[in-house]
């Protein structure tokens, strides 16, 4: 029996995109069914997926301990493949075909003055967190603000200016964290905050920073709106290293 | 033929992360500066031309649009692959400090939305 189930396995595991595919397609359906049968709607149907998607991480990440959720486990590795930021960053610019530009250029500025202030605003949101708890030096308080930017402007802004591994691991969690709040609560928070322009997504986008979180989130809101949040979103992990380790540890290394 | 319209796509995003990557070069710092965003922008203007001239047919916007397509499951993909477990065991500073960024970007949107906002485009409310 057990010589059966090797073979099974090993079949999905040498097609594993193709077993993604498959898998991930069911969850959607699935979701869909829940969210017109349980829910009538009320609950978008990719948000569900999309939380059963994060419980399937959580329970890959326990079985195997390993970094990527369920695609830790050798028949669904394919999901990490068609997860990842090859086939997400295509699908995103995908997203962006019939859009006008107008819209875009329309809308600039205050996508410009979101990315900063997007930025600026986590480092000291979690600057002020990490102080809170003990973490006094301007080298942790930098980088914990900067993991509540995004889990990549945390460790690369951590490894420029020198902090300790524990501080690193707190830092990625938190941009963690972020992100998956993000992805849960963007549909739920949408009709309080005015999200549902592309002008609001766009500032959104800038906002959040968290590509994943805002690409996910803007999906289960209104996937029309994902191109005009994606945009800005995609420059804010490069602001985000590009003034953590510069300007912003400099300021907290004076005001510390 | 579809493979024309992926094809665009697919150049899009390489032109769009090879430039995000030298202006982060440039600035710098070893990371893509919006790659994505400039290939969104990329992909934009060119559909705009091949559509204005006629030569963007049907077979062609389809190669592009299932993309976009795809690009729900893709995200439930990626959601299943995050490390959640880490985010959870993280201790309470990551928890709030994620938290936190989170209802502050929130509470932002909506001031930052009337900033530059003309009323007469907005019409009455």
């Amino acid at each position: 029996m057990t010589e059966v189930m090797d073979a099974i396995a090993g079949e999905l595991t040498k097609y594993s995109l193709i077993t993604a595919f498959a898998l991930i397609g069911i969850t959607v359906w699935f979701s869909y069914a829940v969210s017109d049968r349980l829910t009538r709607g009320r609950v978008h149907g990719s948000a569900i997926a999309i939380l059963i998607g994060l419980v399937l991480a959580y329970v890959g990440g326990y079985l195997t301990e390993g970094k990527n959720g369920i695609a830790d486990v050798a028949i669904f590795s394919g999901i990490g493949l068609m997860g990842g930021a090859m086939f997400r960053d295509l699908a995103i610019v995908a997203t962006a075909f019939g859009v006008r530009l107008e819209e875009f250029l329309k809308t600039g500025i205050s996508g410009v003055v979101s990315l900063f202030a997007g930025v600026v605003l986590s480092f000291i949101v979690g600057g002020c967190v990490a102080y809170a708890f003990g973490y006094q030096d301007a080298v942790s308080m930098t980088t914990i603000g900067a993991g509540a930017a995004t889990y990549i402007v945390g460790p690369v802004t951590g490894g420029a200016i020198g902090a300790t591994g524990e501080v690193m691991a707190i830092s990625i969690a938190a941009g963690l964290v972020k992100s998956i709040l993000v992805m849960t609560m963007t549909p739920l928070i949408a009709p309080w905050i005015g999200l549902d322009n592309p002008r609001s997504a766009l500032i959104f986008g800038g906002l959040m920073g968290t590509t994943s979180g805002v690409a996910a989130g803007l999906a289960a809101t209104d996937p029309k709106l994902v191109p005009y949040g994606a945009m800005t979103a995609t420059f804010y992990t490069g602001l985000g290293c590009l003034l953590g380790p510069s300007v912003i540890y400099m300021i907290m290394r004076a005001i510390v | 033929m579809a493979i024309y319209g992926t094809a665009l796509l697919a150049l899009c995003l390489l032109i769009g992360s090879i430039v995000g990557r030298l202006l982060g070069m440039v600035v710098g710092i070893d990371a893509n500066v919006g790659g994505v965003g400039i290939a969104m922008l990329v992909l934009i203007s060119l559909c705009d031309r091949l559509h204005r001239s006629g030569r963007l047919k049907p077979p062609t916007a389809q190669g592009i649009v299932f993309w976009s397509l795809i690009y729900i499951p893709i995200v439930v993909a990626m959601a299943a692959s995050q490390n959640v477990r880490a985010a959870i065991t993280g201790g309470p500073v990551a928890i709030l400090a994620g938290t936190s960024a989170v209802v502050v970007s929130f509470a932002m949107v909506p001031l930052f939305s009337r900033i530059g906002n003309h009323p007469s485009t907005e019409g009455p409310s």
